[in-house]
């Protein structure tokens, strides 16, 4: 991975110094809290419901063995011992207290880790594919372009006061699993039919209150220019995007004003003035990092492993475990592990710090020191031998970490929700975990098979709930939570933003209607059929039904059951 | 006398700045004796009367104003304003960077409205060198929003070339 020389390092040693000057200010009187706010969120500084919360920044998902090993440590010392990991492969801090969020910045910077733009409106975290580099269909390792991106995007000067937010994400594979079409720009990585390398430009997707999918604003770019294109792209947003109402403020409404012909000709027309310039990307600068993302020492070994086959047909619980953590390799004899943060129980995506000190001595010994945060708020290890996958899963096991649950309904994307974030509207980790409690008996689980499901607290959208198959969002009325549930989204090429099914249920009727969705499924499917493909193939209707059937809708939780659950 | 930052020290600043308050028109505004910083509008409408003055010419381009609109008219500029009308407003950097590295003003970009501190560094990346900082901050604390970073990774009008292309390998 890459990997800081002294520059990298002087400059985030620099913003510990800026940011610590910065709340010094703040509590000294002489910056107030309105003044404050744009500087700490750009800092991944929150103010919470019950105080701070600070967002981590994991670049692309990528993660050494010390590093993560360092967050367990910070977890420990500045918070209650547990770290959450979100759907932007970033690590929120949720019980860090204000005065010491300095410290913390101190101690991460001496991993090469920081918070810098995990918030704002600046441009955010590059994600990517966590099997960036093993994916057996990857054309190319995106985190090279992802490192490129970081280091043009990191304190860019004219792009740190833009309208709003703004998201990229970078796919190197066939199939798209850094869901780019729902990022203010996604990157496809091409090549053209002379053998060069570029991008496919999308741009204005985005979930939240308007959810779109971005469409291609350019279809090969070479690799040279991708950084003189994407300032054009930056700078008309920046000058025209909408500024008078937030909800409307992201780029998704200016390509959607002007058309993505017309948005187009306007970047067209401005890079035509940056194009060839200075930030021309050089070939010498993209080997040095991509020589950073060199393939690890793997060794020679025979495609299969007898140890591991041997372990799959005597052993149940580890097969059904390998089943569905068990991916694909480049390299013969290895495969990448997800390592399970969706057991019943815990808040999807939470990682206590002996669990992280568990992921990181895995690292460490099976998987050449290196870990990835998937969207979907898992860790993956990249690079394990078949032959070492049974012992993997025994140590993750002992860990909690092996719930023979990822793709399945129980792997469940979702937000802090109401519990924590001062943006909600509704709670939605204990929704997660009343359907998880309904689906936990495991032949049942995997006789479902594929399906996804993701939970927002908020129209933000966090959760990812407009590309699930079943989405589950959160809403606010007149001071009562009630859930909204859409159906038949999807990520991946074919990504689909869901269908609101109807009226929105109170929670208490969340596990049942989804299990009133899944009874439809499984009476019709034919075999090959995966959940989403049957609500293609029948459309809504058996489906809305189902799920109001014998069931009042608009009927709040009422307040004793509220008070039991915050007890 | 009000202060700025100029060329990262402070100095006595002479200019004064005109807004159009409400009833007020560019056409009929009365220009101060002195040297001004015109809203655009009244530079439009008024240019072969302000020209006529013989005086040093200011004109100030609001957030939303295009740098197109004077970028053949530079000539006559000692100075230009780009105001930030709330600092999380973030189009005259664009404003400014346009008017350096696009069409090549050589004269002193001024920061006004709301300039703080932790502005400056990005501003000046992005060409503006002179910096009217709220009135109701420390302007000598703030002098050190200009030195935040000793490096940075992009071009932008204070080090043409980005950090790629400096790197010693």
């Amino acid at each position: 991975m890459y990997r800081y020389d002294s520059i990298d390092q002087q400059i985030i040693d620099e913003r510990v110094t800026q940011y610590r000057d910065q709340i010094a200010r703040n509590l000294a009187g002489d910056l107030s809290e309105d003044e404050l706010r744009p500087l700490r969120l750009q800092n991944g500084l929150y103010i919470q419901r019950h105080g701070p919360m600070l967002r981590i920044a994991i670049p692309y998902g990528m993660l050494a063995a010390a590093q993560l090993r360092k967050l367990a440590d910070i977890s420990r010392r500045y918070d209650r011992s547990v770290g959450h990991f979100t759907t932007r492969q970033n690590m929120q801090l949720n019980w860090p207290k204000f005065e010491e969020t300095p410290e913390i910045l101190g101690e991460l910077a001496t991993v090469e880790m920081h918070a810098v733009q995990t918030s704002g409106n600046c441009i955010r975290n590059i994600t990517t594919d966590c099997f960036a580099g093993v994916a057996p269909d990857e054309l190319t390792d995106p985190r090279p372009w992802c490192e490129v991106l970081r280091q043009w995007s990191t304190f860019h000067p004219e792009f740190a006061f833009l309208p709003r937010k703004f998201k990229i994400a970078v796919n190197g594979a066939a199939q798209d699993r850094a869901v780019i079409r729902a990022h203010d720009i996604g990157l496809e990585i091409v090549r053209n039919d002379t053998g060069e390398w570029g991008v496919k430009v999308f741009v204005g997707g985005g979930l939240g209150r308007t959810p779109i999918l971005g469409k291609v604003v350019r279809k090969f770019l070479p690799r040279q220019h991708l950084l003189s294109y994407l300032d054009a792209v930056l700078r008309v947003y920046n000058r025209h995007g909408r500024r008078d109402n937030m909800y409307k403020a992201r780029i998704k409404i200016l390509v959607q004003a002007l058309g993505v012909e017309e948005f187009g000709r306007q970047v067209e027309a401005e890079w035509s003035h940056l194009k060839d310039g200075p930030t021309t990307l050089t070939d010498d600068e993209f080997e040095r990092i991509a020589a950073h993302f060199a393939a690890p020492a793997y060794a020679a070994l025979p495609a299969e492993d007898l140890g591991y086959a041997a372990h799959l047909k005597d052993d149940k619980g580890f097969a059904n475990w390998a089943k569905r953590s068990v991916h694909g390799h480049k390299a013969p004899g290895y495969a990448a592990v997800t390592l399970s943060l969706k057991k019943t129980g815990a808040a999807p995506g939470d990682i206590t710090d002996l669990q992280m000190e568990a992921v990181a001595d895995l690292a460490d010994r099976f998987s050449f020191a290196e870990l990835r945060v998937s969207h979907e708020q898992n860790v993956v290890l990249s690079d394990v031998r078949k032959s070492d996958l049974y012992e993997v899963w025994q140590i993750a096991r002992a860990n909690d970490l092996a719930t023979p649950n990822i793709g399945l309904l129980t792997d469940i994307i979702c937000c802090p929700g109401g519990d924590l974030c001062a943006l909600a509207n509704a709670r939605s980790v204990p929704v997660a975990e009343a359907v998880q409690k309904v689906f936990d008996d495991l032949d049942y689980l995997h006789d479902i098979g594929d399906i996804s499901l993701n939970i927002s607290g908020c129209m933000n959208s966090c959760g990812h709930h407009h590309v699930a198959a079943i989405g589950i969002l959160g809403i606010d009325k007149s001071g009562e939570e009630w859930y909204q549930i859409t159906i038949g989204g999807q990520q991946g090429n074919s990504a689909t933003i869901g269908s609101v099914i109807g009226p929105s249920f109170s929670a208490g009727d969340v596990p049942g209607v989804i299990e009133a969705l899944i009874n439809v499924y499984l009476e019709n499917r034919t075999p090959s059929e995966r959940f989403i493909d049957t609500v293609q193939r029948l459309g809504l209707a058996p489906f809305k039904e189902r799920a109001y059937a014998g069931r009042e809708t608009r009927r709040g939780t009422n307040s004793s059951e509220r008070k039991v659950a915050n007890a | 006398m009000p202060k700025i930052i100029k060329n990262e020290s402070i100095v006595d600043d002479s200019w004064l700045l005109l807004k159009l308050t409400d009833g007020e028109s560019a056409e009929s505004v009365a220009l101060p004796n002195a040297s001004v910083l015109l809203p655009l509008a009244v530079w439009q409408v008024r240019k072969a009367e302000i020209v006529a003055r013989g005086r040093e010419i200011g004109v100030w381009l609001e957030s939303g104003e295009s740098p197109e609109a004077i970028a053949d008219e530079l000539d006559h500029f000692t100075v230009i304003g780009v105001n930030f009308p709330k600092f999380t407003d973030g189009r005259s950097y664009s404003t400014a960077r346009l008017l350096r590295e696009r069409y090549g003003y050589r004269g002193e970009i001024r920061a006004l409205g709301d300039v703080l501190q932790d502005q400056l560094f990005f501003m000046k990346r992005c060409g503006i060198d002179a910096y009217a900082v709220r009135a109701d901050k420390d302007i000598e604390k703030a002098l050190a929003g200009l030195h935040t970073f000793s490096e940075t990774y992009q071009a932008a009008v204070d080090q043409p070339q980005p950090l790629f292309r400096r790197r010693v390998a």
